[in-house]
């Protein structure tokens, strides 16, 4: 039996399914895996080669400009993908809406505060005395 | 809606656990795992922001066998994450999907994840002298 057509052309063309978003969603997933594989890397060997640092060290290496950039970028793809992963283990396990919603939008907000923080938190120690 | 006295097909408690299964499953828990922990990358920041004091602070928590069980948790799950992240996104491309593929880069994920944490502590703890 052939499938029976339910979109217009325009829809199609477009590549956006019913909830309008596409694959954005799952192409963001993939976009921000792929930026946390070097910069979960350089911050886990910076992490391991500072293990001796003291506080006055771990300044001075966070106020290196590479560091600044590497880690400011690092809380951007980290939250990104962490409130897409959570929307997912959500959007799968909670079938009530009244619920699921909710909970969707905390985890965005969430994230999104966490990354705001830490990346001021950042700033501040990269443009501190 | 489906009512809830409605049978279900077989699930959890009746399938034998393999290894593609299990390493799904770990996967999304030790994202939840390293979604948890987040929050402390952040307070660390901001910490380190804050002074000397407030950074010794949470380094005191972090030294202790609480903090240590943590940190050794969330390097073993941020390794796997990023093993098995990494071979999801060669399934992604279409790459690797025959069995004996899936069950060779799946005991790759468990040795390569179990090895880089303990090479990652027993490096840190040497750095540290």
């Amino acid at each position: 039996m052939a499938r029976k057509q339910t979109r217009s052309s325009f829809d199609r063309t477009q590549g956006l399914g019913s909830a309008r978003e596409g694959v954005g969603h799952w192409w963001m997933q993939r976009v921000t895996a792929l930026a946390l594989i070097p910069l979960t890397l350089w911050f886990a060997a910076s992490l391991i080669a500072r293990a001796k640092d003291d506080y006055g060290a771990f300044i001075l290496w966070l106020r290196n400009p590479f560091t600044s950039v590497s880690m400011v970028l690092l809380l951007i793809a980290l939250f990104y993908h962490m409130a897409l992963g959570l929307q997912v283990v959500v959007e799968d396990y909670v079938h009530t809406d009244r619920i699921k919603m909710p909970t969707v939008v905390v985890i965005h907000l969430g994230c999104f505060a966490l990354a705001a923080a830490g990346i001021i938190a950042t700033l501040r120690i990269a443009f501190g005395r | 809606m489906a009512r809830d006295d409605r049978p279900l097909s077989p699930d959890l408690q009746i399938y034998r656990p393999q290894l593609t299964s299990v390493l799904s499953i770990t996967h999304r828990l030790t994202g939840i795992a390293l979604s948890i922990g987040s929050p402390l990358l952040v307070c660390w920041l901001i910490a380190a922001a804050a002074g000397p004091a407030t950074y010794a602070t949470l380094h005191g928590f972090l030294a202790s066998w609480l903090g240590l069980l943590l940190l050794l948790g969330w390097t073993f799950s941020f390794f796997f994450h990023l093993c098995n992240g990494i071979r999801h996104l060669f399934w992604d491309a279409g790459y690797g999907f025959d069995l004996q593929t899936i069950y060779a880069s799946g005991w790759a994920v468990v040795a390569i994840s179990i090895g880089l944490t303990l090479s990652a502590w027993v490096i840190s703890v040497g750095m540290k002298g």
